[in-house]
């Protein structure tokens, strides 16, 4: 209990047994995750001994799936069912990929939003039906549960997801609902960035403003942190959510096609050449040239060779393009490159060396690469896991995450007006008011946007949020109160209500690039093989898990503060409660014990405002809130 | 139950501990402000019941708002004067004297001027400029604000420094334009 075990430094967590919590890097490549071990962070390896699983799902017409390793061979012999890289169409549009040549999948536009079918997500078409990159990355997860609880002999509590720092808001919903799917606990969404700098600083616990360059297969990120006296804080963040090693094996794959006079390939000869490009790619960080060699599949020999000083030459502008970046986080942080102590190298990408070279250069210093690249976000995911978990809260360090782009709502005339802007220090809120147009409106629409431009169409749809209930008045007369709360995870949340009359509008959210509850569920139903009972099994264990934890989350409290804080009456209030909770776990029956669950939440609010209340003012050096004085 | 009434509509000075001035010391604000959240961060409940997951949410937005309110000078100003009762006006209030309007204009035309040209060591110089300019209005405003208590005249000096904050947004611009 993190809130009380910060006045006796040194206890661990109450007497139960170690909660079984993971990291997970859910990268664009290669997929990974951690746990902390004996107080180490360790990278859990499958039954051969390996730790990287490559984010590679392909889908048999028998409805069987296959992931990792066994996928990627196949990658070649079956490209349309065989998904790779499916990070980079997490929340995101058909228009968004842009050039689909080279891409050998088959693309589903989905249905115009508003038609009862809210996702603009694209989507697709595989042998086995079609497919949302959200259940791609679920299959991807799911694997990496299995392999944890069988490392760990448990069922997780939950998990840390790693996405870049620079996705918005649909990506990161996605994810979040890839995970649901994979029955997987989300205790938070982390930046990879930051997850590298938890790995990295309690290593080498040393104090300053530390740069994290990320470049992984399909995304950039660069943070600026501070770090001081165990304090993370992020200044400010920047990147790119579409580059990444995979355009620069497009680079060599388009090299490919004009050398060899080649247009408009097969699916196989694409991905074959794609991979090619990838391994070309991969042995020019060694050596001064490599030559790719293939058979198509009409017959025609590829035997080119590409020096790499020329793979340097062809791939400048996509590293000077992150260090554009760069450069706007280091202005947005208001800092110049002397100030920046350390520069981490993160991703697998940064092994190329005309990207350390860049970065060693713009920075005129040389990186720290002490810790594996691929395994750095994992590792630092695990350590924030364990503390989330509720393990370990000894050793008081703090995460000051920020939200990397402007959230704004659309104004007259195809304008953005920013609510809450870039690089604030999330959870983050804003209130606006608003009022109706009509007389008698009871409905309002707020289209929310991501993004620093002014037109509406040049940043990002996020959602439509649709407010009902709004008692009808005279036009004007209304004053609806929108609060724009972001979370941290740094996920956006509305809530509106009528400040007249204090009625709470109902919000109905239309996610321009993401999946509908209902599409959540069915997908659930969908990939539950033994469909009804397991569900219903499930759902029971989850609550009953849930109840358990609450009474002991409770009886924690009570012990703690019990005496000092509640009188006799409101004691036996919340002891009742508890009693009743007890009891209702031993039925099985989901709803009571749902309901129970309800009843101790309600009956410990005031309690948990008591506890806060004392936890801030020894933060404030024991001062109560309400005897602070003009000094 | 003993109970310490937090009230959400308290003042951001009295929150850190801090006394209502202009003049802040902000590594103490630092401080605090990290002692505050190692308190209520979500991250510390991520594990604990809903309803306490619940007032960590709140805790730790109203704090976020209150130090960056504070830590800059041009917000905190701002927030003063509002607690004094004074609204600054920066968005209905744009009578300014015109040497004032004058000399920004002549500072927009530079800023156009080394933008077309891409000129980044004259953005340097006059970024340097302006903070100077900056640094001038800001112990003006200490002045009219902490010994003073003249906060009508104060809040001349804060849309001052809107306009300035405008221009340094200005030249942030031009180094985003000449980098593309």
């Amino acid at each position: 209990m993190a809130l009380l075990q910060i006045s006796e430094p040194g206890l661990s967590a109450a007497p139960h047994q170690h909660r079984l919590a993971v990291g997970i890097d859910l990268g664009t490549t290669n997929s990974l995750v951690a746990t902390v071990r004996n107080g180490i962070s360790v990278v859990l390896n499958d039954s051969d001994g390996r730790s990287l699983l490559p984010s590679v799902v392909r889908y048999l017409s028998d409805g069987t799936v296959q992931v990792g390793t066994a996928a990627q061979k196949m990658q070649s012999e079956d490209p349309v069912n065989t998904i790779i890289s499916a990070k980079r169409f997490m929340g995101r549009g058909l228009n968004d990929i842009g050039d689909t040549v080279g891409l050998p999948y088959r693309f589903v536009e989905s249905p115009s939003h508003g038609q009862g079918k809210s996702t603009g997500m694209l989507q697709l078409r595989t042998v086995a039906g079609v497919k949302s990159p959200v259940e791609v990355s679920a299959e991807i997860l799911k694997v990496l549960r299995s392999r944890a609880e069988e490392a760990l002999g448990g069922e997780l509590v939950g998990a840390v997801i790693t996405v870049p720092a620079y996705f918005d808001d649909a990506q990161r919903q996605a994810t979040k609902d890839a995970a649901k799917l994979a029955g997987l606990n989300v205790l938070r969404l982390l930046n990879e960035p930051t997850a590298a700098a938890i790995a990295y600083g309690l290593d080498n616990a040393s104090e300053g403003v530390y740069a994290v360059y990320d470049l992984g297969g399909g995304t950039f990120d660069i943070s600026i942190l501070k770090l001081s006296k165990g304090v993370f804080e992020v200044l400010a963040t920047n990147g790119n959510s579409a580059l990444g090693g995979d355009d620069f094996d497009h680079r060599i794959y388009c090299w490919l096609l004009e050398k060899n006079n080649l247009s408009a390939l097969n699916a196989q000869d694409t991905r074959q050449l794609l991979t090619r490009a990838r391994s070309g790619k991969e042995d020019l960080t060694k050596n001064v040239e490599t030559t790719f060699t293939a058979i198509l599949t009409g017959g025609e020999t590829i035997n080119s060779t590409l020096t790499q000083h020329d793979f340097h030459v062809m791939s400048q502008n996509l590293v000077a393009n992150t260090l554009q970046s760069v450069r706007r986080a280091l202005r947005d942080a208001g800092l110049k490159v002397e100030d920046i102590k350390g520069v981490v190298m993160v991703g697998g990408s940064t092994r190329m060396p005309q990207v350390q070279h860049a970065v060693a250069e713009f920075f005129k210093q040389t990186p720290l690469t002490n810790l594996d690249p691929d395994k750095v976000v994992a590792l630092g995911a695990a350590i924030q896991a364990n503390v989330l978990a509720g393990n370990r809260s000894a050793d008081d360090w703090l995460l000051l995450d920020v939200i990397p782009l402007s959230l704004g709502i659309e104004t007259m005339g195809g304008l953005t007006e920013k609510i809450i802007p870039r690089n604030s220090t999330i959870p983050s809120a804003r209130a606006q008011e608003f009022t109706t147009f009509k007389d008698g409106q009871t409905a309002m629409s707020i289209h929310v946007l991501q993004g620093e431009r002014e037109l509406v169409s040049d940043c990002r749809s996020l959602a439509k949020f649709e407010l009902r209930g709004i008692p009808p008045m005279v036009a004007g007369a209304a004053r609806i109160r929108i609060t724009f709360q972001v979370d941290a995870d740094g996920l956006l949340n509305v809530s509106a209500y009528e400040t007249g009359s204090g009625v709470q509008a109902h919000i109905t959210v239309k996610p321009s690039y993401g999946l509908s509850d209902a599409e959540i569920t069915r997908m659930l139903q969908e990939s539950n093989q033994h469909a009804q009972d397991d569900m219903v099994a499930r759902a029971l264990r989850e609550q009953q898990v849930e109840g358990e934890q609450l009474i002991e989350a409770v009886e924690n409290a009570l012990d703690q503060d019990g005496e000092a804080l509640l009188s006799p009456s409101e004691l036996g209030h919340i002891r009742s409660a508890m009693d009743e909770l007890r009891a209702i776990l031993q039925t099985g029956n989901h709803l009571a014990i749902k309901r129970a669950i309800t009843g101790l939440n309600d009956a410990t609010v005031t309690f948990a405002q008591a506890r806060m209340d004392k936890s801030v003012s020894h933060a404030l050096g024991g001062r109560k809130i309400t005897d602070l004085e003009e000094v | 139950m003993q109970s310490l009434n937090v009230d959400f509509q308290q003042n951001f000075f009295r929150l850190f501990g801090l006394s209502e001035c202009y003049l802040l010391d902000n590594a103490q604000l630092d401080l605090q402000y990290h002692a505050l959240q190692t308190r209520v961060h979500p991250d510390k409940f991520a594990h604990l019941p809903e309803s306490e997951r619940r007032l960590s949410m709140q805790w730790a937005t109203r704090v976020n708002e209150a130090y960056q309110t504070l830590r800059r000078p041009i917000s905190r100003a701002r927030y003063l004067l509002s607690l004094h009762g004074v609204d600054t006006q920066e968005e209905t209030n744009t009578a300014m004297p015109v040497d004032f309007l004058m000399a920004q204009m002549e500072w927009r035309e530079a800023v156009e001027a080394a933008q077309q040209s891409g000129d980044i060591g004259q953005l340097e110089k006059l970024e340097s400029r302006l903070q100077q300019e900056v640094q001038y209005l800001q112990e003006s405003l200490a002045v009219k604000i902490d010994h003073e208590h003249s906060y009508a005249a104060a809040a001349e000096g804060v849309r001052k420094l809107k306009f300035m904050e405008k221009l340094a947004e200005e030249i942030a611009s031009a180094y985003d334009e000449i980098d593309s």
